[in-house]
């Protein structure tokens, strides 16, 4: 397989900035100046840290300027809270109504602004510019529809059906997401609906397009926060076919330490991470239960070095020491996270964000979005015995793989290509359904091939 | 399909034949080649399937014999669907490939079908064919039925011979059809099916595009999103042609084995390894049947035992429908008490345990301290044991 | 397979028989089932060879098609199937009870007290697995379309008057049985899979004959042994693979596929000799007809009886398999869901009666949607109440930290005076040895309380291994909690991480009404499946300037042949 991070690039291009620039605005133009007889959708798509949520922003601000009134529709409560607080802050000249369930309050940073205004009822907030809630809440929404446009976050998360009960609400809509993440899910059988276009358990978006052919997705093409060491790799191994470039350069991004390397394998490992902007933290070959303790103990144990070692990050935007609050630790399942929790309490390294700046440790489900300087992520396949298409899902690997602005350890057990190699190929094919690329198995092998090269044997 | 190894016998070749005996190579046609993938962790199919081993024989001669079979209905009717196909010449196949690939109706472009050469050797078939594809190619205008070309794969050193049903060529490139008998039922049919015609049409595939790089004077380009843009390349998506609903009118849908081709080229590729499977086995392994003037096997059925117990299998219940030694290898796991005879997925919560023995141990109250990792996997072992005993009110646990 | 399934096979490894998965019968068994053991001809898809069914275990009716091939054979033994399920089917219409509704005006908007018939029974079919389920959901999609003579084009081939019907209700069966839960149409091997843990693994238990080895045979199926034969895997692999003399499975596959050596051995020369007699009848002459037609009636005799010795072994199994089930305890939430299958029921049986068009082939945007809103509902539902009916099943949530039982320690009154009168919001500490995903904050829920009661996660102490929780409702109106509405100290509590009831559906739109999003209202049929999806960027089109696939609509239902 050629290498994809020293593939050249074929010609020269424009600035990065330049290049997203032009995709903005074109993407703005379509959906706030729509040519006549331009179709009802437009459809964005956005790598990793490409600048989704500033995209968003602008196009509310143009929206509500050019006369209109807004609803934005998001996946999950924290993503909703998380668009109210950036828009109330970046755009102070709008008013914003959160709608959220009577059970379920706001959270404190999506109300400290004073444009914002919360409420269970839709009537309580006809009078705000944009009105931002859950797609699960937006289903219940009963009244005759004020709102001419709508903007859907995250709409790769959203399911088909819940884009089936909210659509009766605009007459257009700015769709944006990123393709490579997890797909929606459901525990029941839909293989009655497999091939179909609307296909309810399907991805909003797969459904939108398969009845609106017309519609031509856009692509950010830059990673802002994907580093040079980075957008080359998850640019290859999960976007093959929409390639998208890093935002800075090699050597942009550098984290220096403070204390010299105590010797240890977790110290080497940091400082290749921080050298080269990735490391694989490699222990013995074993087979283990989810909860390996020594991975887990060794994940809890990079992260203390990383706090120890005074670490600073220097980029684009100055240089700052990487406290706790810019640290992730991503894993597959939740007990994997609640283990690490553990040994990082045991460890005395905060993990509760209330009590002050806080280790993240999450599920990639939850990682989703979230953006972090440094993250050390638990290999999904570490120790496992066999590969399940849980642990295959390249959106899992995608997501823990793309959530640094600087470095990201993976901590593993060794055997993992060979586990890989032994996976048995029997997938069942859906007639009908488009083959979603690339596949987990292809882009695992892709990401270790790149990770073999910064490896730390920990005995 | 009939395919056979030939080339001058290479070292690896060699040895393989000496495991073989005397008895005739079974060919690997593209159903075996794509069932390598259904579980390429096994050694013991590994090194039986490239040395072209009867394992049905094999397993017969074990006492477990294999429980396949295909019903004379079901051969019945797939031959009377393909004849129907091909009849007239070629005519109800046409109609469906007319849609799918735009074929103009009769008389605006005729189709030619060249002479394939069927009763020729396969060396000589593999060569028409690469010619005919050459020729079908240089002109994009035309359009070219391949029916029954023999295709040369190298896998493992040596080369093997396969037979799709047809391919159609035009533009300067060409699609693989693979005709099924099961059917498409308002526009889905059985997963399965798909999925395995899927990975036997991504070998064919694969053997395209080496047929189109040799006449292009290459090799095929490594990397699973290469595309291959030489005269005479396959699409990526190949022509599934079944029969429609409940009836005997054939439909064609087209299905992307993009991923097919992918898996399929990395196993294929690490079928060289099996020359390193060889080193471990002792001097003079040998799983010949020793058959008789009578064609019975003589070969004593312990030796047989001990050979096959050499090379390691990696048995999982999924076996018992796609290998041939599956219920023998299901007696070994269960004779050796391995937790896989309960499923693949129960080792994924028992860590190293790797008995039920030991686990039933490691569930018990007075469990044995071991290192942390196996503590991990006791104590939940354990600790959902306490729980099982609550529920059913102590009268199990 | 969770952790608490999977050592409940190994024990049963060790054991050599099934051990329990349940300690209550998690689904509805009817008083008299309808079983249905079907059997496929191989080779062509939803093709019937022969059915054994009825309510009486010692008096199976069968019903077989002497030439898979001969369309009009296979209308005649459709048109018996009919004959006998249908009238079962049906004779669960007549039964109602009223029950009390209310319906929203469409025009006012105003609700309105309305009696809505529900039948107080409904029927229950039992077939012996999962592929038995399909076969009869392929039987309904190939008849429920059928012309038949009394339509006014009845077409080339009318099939016979009840064959569209049995379509009808097969499908509605079918569909119906893929809401978890849902008792209508059951496989015997998944009913028995839930309850009992074999030493094999999940595929293996597909097989009825293999599963049902790891269970003590029965006095009457011992084939005369004393001992009751092999055990556990042994028995299994014994009914898995013995063969008579003949080479004929011992125990045939519970279909509906047959045994490809059976089909070649017994049913192909079977068939032959039919084709044969039906020939010599053809071309008899008058005085050689009547011997001839004997001719034809014992080679159909020979092929039922055939057909009958490779269905009664599994016939006996389902009845066998029926009696483990009825030896359990009804779980409490049985009858809650079968009033749910009750309605599905009614539904149907009104939809036949108004005179509805049959299911269509595919369902549209808004049908696809809220079926799969119920399903999931209804998976909710079922994982709840089987949890609360069962502490095995309530152990699987314990052990995956989305619940935990422990004994009340202490319990401190407290209010939320933040409002105009104090409520009362006490804290009760529990201790556990179970490790709950407890986060601060999270909600949590008493079961079995005569009230729902909910409750926050207000402190949890590892290594005392207590949790303490802030009951916030569910202790009645006044200042002070209603007497008993709080556990006492020394009590046992289980606390669900999950809600105890399933969440409504959100309403989605009338299938006139689709959006844009989805394509609008539905056209013409097929339309959907013809446009293929998007999202991925597409393989190199197959031929470069060829046309995607057309979105023409195929020809109509009725037109399909059978040859």
């Amino acid at each position: 397989m050629t290498d994809p991070v020293t593939a050249p690039h074929p010609e020269p291009e424009p600035s990065p900035g330049a290049a997203a620039d032009a995709v903005v605005d074109r993407i703005l133009d379509a959906t706030v100046r729509p040519a006549v007889g331009a179709p009802r959708g437009v459809v964005v798509d956005s790598p990793p840290g490409a600048g989704k949520s500033t995209l968003v922003v602008r196009a509310a601000r143009e929206l509500v300027a050019a006369g209109e009134r807004l609803m934005i529709v998001a996946q999950t409560n924290n993503q909703v809270d998380d668009l109210v607080d950036r828009l109330a802050s970046k755009a102070p000249d709008l008013t914003v109504g959160r709608l959220h369930a009577s059970d379920g309050r706001p959270a404190a940073e999506a109300l400290r602004h004073p444009n914002v205004t919360a409420a269970t009822k839709v009537a309580d907030l006809a009078e705000q510019d944009v009105v931002i809630s859950t797609s699960a809440k937006w289903q219940w929404v009963k009244t005759e529809a004020p709102w001419r446009h709508a903007i859907v976050d995250e709409a790769y998360q959203m399911r088909s059906d819940a884009l089936l009960a909210v659509a009766r609400l605009f007459e257009r809509a700015l769709f944006v997401g990123d393709p490579g993440q997890l797909d929606p899910f459901t525990v029941v059988g839909t293989d009655q609906w497999a091939g179909l276009s609307y296909d309810p358990s399907n991805s909003a978006v797969v459904t939108l397009l398969a009845h609106n052919p017309q519609i031509e997705p856009h692509r950010l093409p830059v990673s802002w926060r994907l580093p040079a060491s980075a957008a080359p790799l998850v640019s290859a191994a999960f976007y093959p076919y929409t390639p998208f470039r890093s935002g800075t350069g090699p050597g942009d991004r550098t984290l220096t330490a403070a204390v010299r390397p105590d010797g240890s394998a977790v110290d080497a490992a940091v400082d290749e991470a921080a050298e080269h902007g990735w490391a694989l933290l490699e222990l013995p070959a074993r087979h283990t239960v989810r909860t390996d303790p020594q991975a887990v103990s060794v994940v809890a144990a990079t992260v203390r070095r990383l706090l120890d070692r005074g670490l600073t990050a220097h980029s684009e935007q100055g240089s700052t020491p990487l406290s706790a609050d810019r640290i992730a630790v991503g894993t597959a399942h939740r007990d994997q996270a609640a283990a690490v929790r553990a040994a990082l309490v045991g460890l005395g390294v905060p993990v509760d964000p209330t009590a002050g700046p806080a280790v993240s440790v999450d599920t990639a489900n939850r990682l989703q979005g979230r953006e972090y300087d440094v993250t050390v992520v638990l290999h999904p396949l570490s120790g496992r015995p066999d590969a399940t298409a849980f642990h295959l899902e390249t959106g899992r690997l995608c997501v823990l793989a793309s959530r640094h602005r600087h470095a990201c350890i993976v901590v593993a057990r060794a055997g993992i290509a060979e586990l890989l190699d032994e996976h048995p190929a029997t997938e069942p094919v859906q007639l009908g359904v488009t083959v979603k690329f690339p596949d987990g198995w292809e882009a695992h092998h892709a990401v270790l091939a790149h990770l073999a090269g910064h490896r730390v044997a920990l005995r | 399909m009939n395919v056979s190894h030939i080339g001058p016998p290479e070292p690896l070749a060699q040895r393989l034949a000496e495991l073989r005996g005397p008895a005739p190579q079974r060919s690997l046609n593209a159903r075996a080649l794509a069932a390598l993938a259904a579980n390429p962790g096994c050694r013991r199919r590994a090194v039986l399937d490239a040395a072209g081993i009867d394992k049905g024989a094999v397993a017969q001669r074990l006492g477990r014999p294999a429980p396949f079979g295909q019903s004379p209905f079901a051969i019945a009717r797939g031959t009377m669907f393909e004849s129907r196909l091909k009849a007239d010449d070629y005519a109800v196949l046409l109609e469906p490939l007319r849609r799918h690939l735009g074929l103009p109706s009769d008389g605006a472009a005729p189709l030619a079908v060249p002479d394939l050469l069927r009763r020729s050797g396969p060396a000589v078939r593999a060569e028409r064919t690469a010619a005919a594809l050459a020729e079908a190619a240089a002109d994009p205008s035309a359009w070219t039925l391949l029916d029954h070309p023999l295709l040369r794969l190298t896998v493992a050193g040596s080369p093997a011979y396969l037979e799709p049903d047809a391919v159609v060529v035009h533009g300067g490139r060409c699609t693989v059809v693979e005709i099924k008998s099961f059917p498409v039922l308002d526009g889905s049919a059985d997963p399965a099916k798909v999925g395995a015609a899927a990975r036997q049409a991504a070998v064919y595939v694969l053997a395209l595009q080496e047929t189109a790089a040799a006449l292009a004077g290459t090799t095929v380009a490594p990397g699973p999103y290469a595309v291959q843009a030489l005269p005479g390349s396959p699409e990526l998506s190949v022509l599934l042609v079944c029969p429609k609903d409940f009836s005997n009118r054939p439909t064609a849908v087209s299905v992307d084995i993009r991923r097919e081709l992918a898996t399929t080229r990395r196993q294929l590729a690490r079928m060289t390894a099996v020359d390193e499977l060889l080193d471990t086995l002792a001097p003079g392994t040998s799983f010949d049947l020793a058959p008789d003037q009578a064609g019975l096997p003589t070969r004593p059925v312990a030796e047989l035992a001990d050979a096959v117990e050499s090379v390691p299998a990696a048995y999982g219940p999924e076996c018992l429908s796609s290998c041939e030694l599956g219920f023998h290898c299901r007696a070994q796991a269960r004779c050796d008490d391995r937790v896989e005879q309960l499923g693949r997925g129960v080792r994924g919560e028992l860590g190293s345990i790797r008995t039920v023995a030991g686990a039933l141990a490691a569930a018990g109250p007075a469990a044995a301290a071991g290192d942390r990792e196996s503590d991990e996997a006791a104590a939940r072992l354990s600790y959902a044991a306490a729980l099982r005993a609550e529920a059913l009110g102590g009268c199990a646990g | 397979m969770s952790l608490l399934g999977t050592l409940a096979r190994l024990e049963a490894v060790r054991s050599g028989r099934a051990e329990p998965l349940a300690t209550v019968r998690h689904r509805h068994l009817s008083d008299r089932p309808m079983v249905v053991v079907p059997l496929t001809a191989a080779g062509e898809s939803g093709a019937p060879l022969a059915v054994m069914l009825g309510t009486d275990r010692a008096a199976p009716r069968l019903h077989i098609v002497p030439q898979p091939l001969n369309r009009t054979l296979r209308f005649d033994h459709l048109a018996g199937f009919a004959a006998d399920l249908l009238p079962y089917l049906e004779s669960f219409g007549a039964d109602v009870e009223q029950v009390e509704g209310s319906e929203k005006d469409p025009e006012t908007g105003e609700k309105t007290q309305v009696l809505r018939e529900l039948c107080a029974d409904a029927p229950q079919v039992i077939v012996p697995n999962g592929a038995g389920v399909h076969h009869l959901a392929l039987l309904g999609r190939s008849t429920r379309f059928r012309r038949t003579a009394e339509d006014a084009d009845p077409g080339p081939y009318p099939a016979p008057a009840r064959v569209p019907l049995l379509g009808r209700w097969l499908t509605h069966l079918t569909d119906r049985a893929q809401v978890p839960g849902s008792s209508l149409l059951l496989p015997m091997t998944g009913l028995l899979a839930r309850h009992w843990a074999t030493g094999q693994s999940q595929l293996e238990d597909q097989h009825l004959a293999a599963l049902l080895a790891w269970h003590p045979r029965p006095e009457a199926l011992r084939d005369g042994r004393a001992d009751g034969g092999p055990a556990g895997a042994a028995a299994a692999e014994l009914a898995e693979t013995a063969r008579d003399g003949h080479g004929q499975l011992l125990h045939p596959p519970a279909g509906p596929a047959t045994d490809p050596r059976f089909d070649e051995l017994v049913l192909a020369p079977a068939i032959g000799r039919y084709d044969a007699a039906v020939t010599a009848l053809r071309d008899a002459g008058p005085q050689e007809r009547e011997r001839a037609q004997r001719y034809v009636d014992r080679t159909v005799e020979r092929l039922t009886e055939a057909l009958e010795n490779v269905l009664l072994p599994t016939w006996r199994d389902v009845w066998h398999g029926l009696d483990l089930l009825r030896a359990l305890p009804p779980a409490a939430h049985l009858a809650e869901r079968w009033e749910g299958d009750r309605w599905s029921y009614t539904g149907h049986r009104d939809r036949l009666a108004a005179g509805e068009p049959p299911q269509p082939r595919q369902d549209d945007a808004v049908t696809a949607a809220r079926k799969l809103a119920q399903r999931e509902r209804e998976q909710v539902r079922l994982d709840v109440q089987e949890a609360l009916d069962d502490p095995l099943a309530m152990a699987e949530r314990r052990l995956a930290g989305e619940a935990f039982t422990g004994e009340v320690v202490e319990v401190v009154p407290d209010h939320d005076t933040s409002g105009r009168t104090p409520k009362p919001r006490p804290l009760v500490t529990v201790r556990t040895a179970d490790h709950p995903h407890a986060d601060l904050g999270r909600e949590a829920h008493r079961t079995h309380t005569a009230t729902p009661q909910k409750a926050v996660i207000a402190a949890v102490d590892q290594e005392a291994g207590t949790i303490t929780l802030r009951v916030m409702s569910g202790m009645g109106r006044k200042k002070e909690p209603e007497p008993g509405s709080l556990p006492e100290p020394g009590e046992r509590v289980t606390f669900t991480l999950f809600e105890l009831t399933a969440r409504q559906s959100a309403p989605l739109p009338e299938p006139d009404d689709t959006p844009w999003t989805h394509g609008g209202p539905p056209g013409p049929p097929d339309h959907a499946r013809a446009l293929g999806g998007a999202g991925a960027p597409p393989a190199a089109p197959l031929v470069a300037g060829a046309p995607r696939p057309s979105a023409v609509p195929q020809s109509p239902d009725a037109s399909e042949e059978w040859e």
